[in-house]
């Protein structure tokens, strides 16, 4: 991050780029606010960005717990129809999307 | 030393009280509901805490549980309790928004844990409490259902992004309710709001039914006119649930029957780092008395310097957007809530998403995307993640030396609606006593004690090491009763 020093920590075009990978759609004036937002918590995440954590271990998760598994016996699951009741659109017992691959019929 | 209340109305009976006048047979479920229903008739629109308040089947839960009662049956500790619970907890058939635009609408199919277990030890829940969107903010501006207003002045903010719970019990809405905190969204709302605001051990309540947003910091637990009740909350909803792969073996500690304990021979350390800059001065002077009610009752109290506090804020608004950049990915216009149609799947994701979430949600998603995207992933997930390890062991030695630690629990009291909402920094820096804990899986409370120079409440937190939760009430215990003395 060479250019930390230029307070520009992150651009529109950063952003555009990051909200697209999301799943957002920005207009110009959101597209503006954000970055300057963005920038701004960037900015004050700069003092963790010069610690020297060389060695220190990462700490993803407070519980050391790992593969916690259950006895392998069936339960009864969600009822199938109660589930779907709460989708935008269901048929035949699945969820229903629009297309998913190449142009709409 | 209380505020007038800016709402009529004197204190009703503690969750304590009435459970065991409803299991003696001495009050009905139902006249207790009454009694709150009547609350939330005269003053829920000037507050906005609820999103839905369920009278009808709050109604249905009462009889029950006095049907229980007159059949010579115990209903549980909660007897006839009623609690509000935030609208980011799962209830079976009732509306669950997470107050967003995404989720209008969305009924799910199963109760949360904690919900579960309130009802089973008798508890009547009496709706779902506004929030900031999917529990991110610290004011509760951030709703899609518009702000709740802190009953102690209504021009405030009520804190959150736990507000509506932490307004109801102010408000006397309900004696208890359920809220939760991912870094700091029950302990400051309860400051604010002059209730008490309980974060247990990360693992020790289920997050089973509670709508995630950051996996590893968020956890449940109670608001509450009183320590006790708080406590009998923790009791009733805590413990082991095999549904939530990070919950802690074993019950939730006993810590009901240490409420009376004292703090005789207890070390108390005031943490240095969190009563300098941009803590209000008549902040940091009420916990200063609040160390030195707890000396006068015997603990032995000293400054202690936990360094890498310092950069708690940095990791936690790298880690908590990355976690939630990834949990808030499910909501696509596909298996639940809203969707706005487009002719590819790929533009409806992105149509529903842009139209579901409002602007804080946005701005956390796309900075957890960015911190975790290629070429940055280092610079910043990772070093923030290293970061918790650092503040992890810094309070592991404070706690050699100390049981508890003390802080203010919000740099602040309670400020006006619009102060921060332009400048999201500004409202982040609301949390910067609260999130060590959460980074490191620790347990904090919140505890009223006294007032700032607006007369509005201040909290005190008190903070333990994982599992402290004995300490950690014992304390709370003995700030409460010398709060309305100092």
């Amino acid at each position: 991050m060479d250019d930390a020093a230029a307070g520009s920590r992150i651009d529109a075009e950063q952003v555009a780029k990051v909200a697209a990978l999301a799943r957002l759609r920005l207009d110009d004036g959101e597209l503006e606010r954000f970055t300057h937002q963005l920038a701004d918590i960037l900015d004050h995440a700069a003092d963790i960005e010069a610690l020297d954590l060389e060695g220190v271990e990462p700490m993803a998760h407070p519980v050391r717990i790992v593969n916690v598994l259950r006895a392998d016996e069936p339960g009864a699951p969600l009822d199938r129809d109660e589930v779907l009741s709460q989708a935008p659109a269901a048929e035949d017992g699945q969820f229903r999307v629009p297309p998913v691959l190449g142009e709409a019929p | 030393m209380s505020v007038e209340r800016a709402l009529s109305g004197s204190p009703l009976p503690s969750a304590v009280e009435t459970a065991a006048a409803v299991r003696a047979g001495h009050r009905s479920a139902v006249e207790v509901l009454g009694e709150r229903l009547e609350r939330i008739t005269a003053d829920e629109d000037r507050v906005h805490a609820f999103n839905l308040v369920t009278a009808e089947r709050a109604r249905a839960a009462a009889e029950s549980v006095d049907a229980r009662v007159a059949a010579g049956e115990d209903p549980g500790p909660l007897a006839g309790v009623p609690v509000a619970v935030k609208d980011n907890l799962c209830t079976q058939g009732v509306a669950t928004t997470c107050s967003s635009r995404i989720l209008a609408g969305w009924e799910p199919p199963y109760d949360a844990t904690v919900v579960d277990r309130l009802q089973r030890a008798g508890a009547v829940v009496v709706g779902k409490t506004n929030l900031d969107e999917f529990a991110m903010g610290s004011s509760t501006e951030h709703s899609a259902t518009g702000p709740t207003r802190n009953p102690h002045d209504l021009s405030r903010v009520p804190g959150g992004s736990s507000g509506g719970s932490a307004a109801a019990v102010a408000a006397g809405f309900a004696p208890i309710a359920l809220g939760s905190d991912t870094g700091g969204s029950i302990r400051q709302p309860a400051a604010l709001c002059g209730v008490v605001g309980v974060k247990p051990t990360y693992g020790l309540v289920s997050r089973l039914g509670l709508v995630a947003f950051g996996s590893s910091l968020d956890q449940v637990g109670p608001f509450a006119a009183t320590v006790a009740d708080a406590a009998v909350v923790c009791e009733v909803v805590g413990g082991h649930d095999p549904g939530d792969s990070t919950s802690l073996p074993g019950a939730f500690p006993s810590v009901v029957e240490h409420l009376d304990d004292g703090v005789d021979g207890l070390r108390v350390g005031l943490v240095t780092e969190m009563l300098g800059d941009g803590i209000a001065g008549d902040v940091a002077a009420r916990v200063r008395a609040a160390a030195e009610a707890l000396a006068a009752a015997g603990a032995t109290v000293e400054e202690v310097s936990v360094p890498a506090v310092a950069y708690g804020l940095s990791a936690y608004y790298l880690v908590a957007p990355a976690e939630a950049s990834s949990n808030l990915a499910r909501y696509d216009g596909v298996r639940y809530g809203v969707r706005v149609d487009a002719p590819t799947a790929g533009e409806m994701m992105e149509a529903s998403r842009t139209a579901g979430f409002g602007d804080e949600v946005k701005r956390r998603i796309m900075l957890g995307t960015y911190a975790l995207s290629a070429g940055y992933y280092d610079a910043f997930y990772g070093k923030a993640l290293r970061v918790r390890t650092l503040i992890r062991a810094d309070f592991d030695a404070a706690y050699e030396r100390f049981d508890v630690l003390v802080s203010p629990t919000s740099p602040t009291t309670a400020f006006a609606f619009g102060d921060k909402t332009a400048d999201p920094l500004q409202m982040y820096l609301n949390d910067v006593c609260t999130i060590p804990t959460n980074l490191a899986g620790h347990p904090a409370a919140s505890v009223p004690f006294g007032v700032g120079d607006d007369g509005l409440p201040v909290g005190v937190q008190v903070m333990a090491p994982a599992l402290g939760e004995v300490a950690m009430f014992r304390t709370a215990a003995v700030l409460e009763a010398s709060a309305g003395a100092s």
